[in-house]
């Protein structure tokens, strides 16, 4: 057995905000905080400048923290009368070029989900965190479930791709935060923070990087005159300027299927330019998009797949079962959508089992199933839960002592 | 001649592409768009600052044809996109064009909250007394008894008074016109962008295809005929015994009352808590 010492956690993706010390800004350097908090901070930290919501838990600190900080920096809150009116307002102030993001949960998340897919079709930036609880419907407010992992990409009707984020940490909330901001900007799509609910009121201790270190993307803005201006322009690699309502543009934005200036069309070939647009601007920048923390995995002949907080409990399992000698990795997605592909087709090259465990009926499994050749494959083991409580290290233990 | 009618309309209208336009022959809501760039052009805005937001439906097919900033949103939810943009650029001049169905059903929410905060924007309803674009089905403003596609046996619900909605939520400017007043009209959408708060017009219409048809109201011509002889000024109710005003179309401004602005407040609120920072 090689030695698991050697090895070392690989995150396969860049790290948007590096930490450096300085000593002028000694109140941000180490905190503690909640994942809610941390989320607020974040939106901060990228810009946010606009916040529109409707009070729901496990989430309501996120507005509560906004509601304090963004009146001091002219940034604007405002509580809206639902959380349909939350998004609708948020991607009317991104077009006139505010940085928008709304925090929610489940009951809400559902209540968004037209709106979210006109903030896609019209490729309109935003962000939507939303803190996932036991569902369906009000379920248990206050317990934890990984439950909203498919709305997140299939919530709003049509093919409508979507780039879905997935902290497993407090720190990461802050961090994935902040470039979900800036994936949003930088796409011109609704871009989604899913958290666990108790990553959302969990505390830990942050180590803050300095706001000069934080990379902070925003928008491209046309240079082109107006007459010239295209909302969609075809010749930008799918991530064409945006303009901004009220600075002399004057164009038009549908929520109808429309043409590369923005307006309605029913003609079949600019339906299906518009159609590619929207899913080659995902496709074509993976790289880009998808991250994925592999734990251990260089030697392992069993893998877990998890997300969230439920990668939490594995990391725990793959220590007490390397300390036995098994070796067993974990293979963790930070983006959930664009699932990472590639990564799982070389996990599933690379070991004889993989155990996914997560907080509902079978969720991000049948991903695995979709990339595994062997339909009918048993090695391929699943531990769900949907009772409130948490998968613990223990459970995913057991399993990993069971197969091996 | 650089005044005539239709050439101020020709000035602020798209051109390339979005002609001909969806609406049937008839059909109000182009007197409707008239009228609201006849008030804008009136008052020498600037179009730039003029953002033109619509829900679903006929008449929220609007904003496309003119050379505003314009954005065709969801159904019911044109106020709330409106509010977002308002709030982020307050000196632009919001203008929502909405259906009855669009405002007062799926869009009953948003129109009582944005009228409560008393946000600075200027709706304009085109009611016609039905869901145009669907092919005429009930809706909140159908009239008790009268004939939908949803209603085949006539509509057994009450209607909703739009304007009295308007002011029950607080709307701070609300009028009611036709759309055969067309100067009547013009006027009041002026007056109503340039009241800082929440504004409601109703504009009453004729859907002909649909409502008239169903309603045996005979063709546009009759419909208007109509708004003009059931339709009484406000400041000729007083005048008149009840009897001949029951049932009457009353046109007017109901409510021009001053009141705090959202925008005002929130600008206020920055101020305030910025002070305290800086102590
Ligand atoms: C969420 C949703 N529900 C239903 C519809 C279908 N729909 C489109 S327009 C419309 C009614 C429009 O009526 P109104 O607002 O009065 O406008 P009009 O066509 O009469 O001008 C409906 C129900 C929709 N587009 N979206
Ligand atoms: S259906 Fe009625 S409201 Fe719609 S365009 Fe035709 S006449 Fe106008
Ligand atoms: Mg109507």
């Amino acid at each position: 057995m090689p030695k698991t010492k050697t090895e070392k956690t690989k995150v396969a993706a860049v790290k948007e905000a590096p930490i450096k010390e300085s000593p002028k800004k000694d109140n941000r350097k180490v905190v503690l905080m909640q994942g809610n908090e941390a989320v607020a901070l974040g939106a901060l930290d990228a810009g946010v400048n606009f916040f529109a919501g409707y009070p729901i838990t496990p989430s309501t600190e996120i507005a509560e923290i906004l509601a304090a900080e963004l009146p001091k920096r002219n940034g604007v809150f405002v509580q809206m009368e639902d959380e349909i009116a939350s998004i609708c307002a948020i991607t009317g102030a991104s077009l006139a070029g505010a940085k928008t993001l709304t925090a929610t949960s489940g009951p809400g998340f559902s209540l968004m989900q037209e709106g979210i897919g006109f903030a896609k079709i019209t490729e309109t930036p935003c962000v939507v965190v939303n803190v996932q609880r036991s569902g369906p419907s009000t379920g248990m407010p206050t317990s934890p479930a990984q439950g909203d992992i498919m709305q997140a990409k299939w919530g709003t009707h049509g093919d409508a791709p979507a780039i879905v984020l997935y902290p497993d940490s407090v720190k990461e909330s802050y961090e994935l935060t902040i470039r979900a901001v800036n994936l949003s900007e930088k796409y011109r799509t609704c871009v989604i923070l899913l958290l666990d609910e108790v990553i959302g009121h969990m505390r830990e201790a942050v180590t803050l990087p300095d706001i000069e270190n934080v990379r902070v993307i925003s928008r491209i803005k046309p240079t082109v005159p107006p007459q010239w201006y295209k909302h969609y322009d075809e010749n930008q690699k799918y991530l064409s300027p945006l303009a901004s309502y009220g600075e002399g543009y004057r164009f038009h934005v549908t929520g109808l299927t429309h043409d590369s200036h923005g307006f309605p069309t029913n003609k079949a070939s600019e339906a299906a330019d518009m159609m590619e647009r929207l899913r080659k601007k995902i496709s074509h920048n993976i790289r880009d998009l998808v991250q994925i923390e592999s734990h251990k995995m260089e030697d392992a002949t069993i893998a877990i797949f998890a997300a969230g907080i439920t990668s939490r409990a594995a990391k725990s399992a793959v220590a007490a079962a390397r300390a036995e000698g098994i070796k067993v990795g974990l293979l963790r997605p930070l983006t959930i959508w664009p699932f990472p592909d590639d990564a799982v087709r070389r996990m599933l090259r690379n070991v004889e089992t993989v155990i996914v465990p997560e907080l509902n009926q079978g969720q991000l499994i049948h991903e695995i199933q979709r990339l595994t050749k062997d339909k009918s494959d048993s090695n391929l083991i699943a531990i769900q839960r949907v009772n409130g409580r948490l998968i613990t290290p223990n459970d995913i233990l057991r399993k990993i002592k069971e197969v091996c | 001649m650089a005044n005539i009618p239709q050439k101020i309309i020709h000035e602020y209208l798209r051109h390339d592409k979005k002609f001909p336009h969806v609406w049937c022959s008839g059909c109000s809501n182009g007197i409707v768009l008239g009228g609201i760039i006849r008030a804008i052009a009136d008052m020498q805005l600037d179009r730039d600052d003029i953002m033109m937001v619509s829900g679903i439906g006929c008449s929220s097919r609007m904003p496309v044809y003119v050379d505003f900033n314009t954005l065709h949103t969801l159904h019911g939810r044109s106020i709330a996109y409106a509010t977002g943009i308002k709030l982020h650029k307050p000196h632009m001049k919001v203008i929502v064009v909405t259906g009855d169905g669009d405002c007062t059903a799926i869009g009953g929410n948003h129109l009582i909250h944005a009228a409560r905060r008393n946000i600075d924007l200027t709706v304009v309803l085109i009611n016609n007394n039905i869901y145009g674009m669907t092919g005429g089905q009930c809706s909140p403003t159908t009239p008790h008894e009268a004939i939908a596609t949803t209603a085949p046996y006539g509509n057994i619900e009450p209607d909703f008074n739009i304007c009295n909605l308007a002011m029950g939520a607080g709307a701070s400017f609300v009028g009611r016109t036709t759309a055969f007043h067309a100067i009547e009209m013009q006027n009041m959408i002026k007056d109503a962008i340039i009241h800082p708060g929440f504004s409601m017009v109703e504009v009453i219409s004729a859907c002909p295809v649909i409502f008239g048809r169903l309603n045996k109201k005979g063709g546009a011509p009759d419909m208007m005929k109509a708004m003009r002889d059931n339709s009484i000024p406000l400041a000729a109710v007083e005048k008149l015994p009840p009897e001949k005003v029951e049932g009457k179309i009353i046109r007017g401004i109901l409510r021009r009352d001053e009141r705090p602005e959202y925008c005002d407040e929130y600008a206020k609120l920055v101020k305030r808590v910025q002070a305290k920072e800086a102590k």
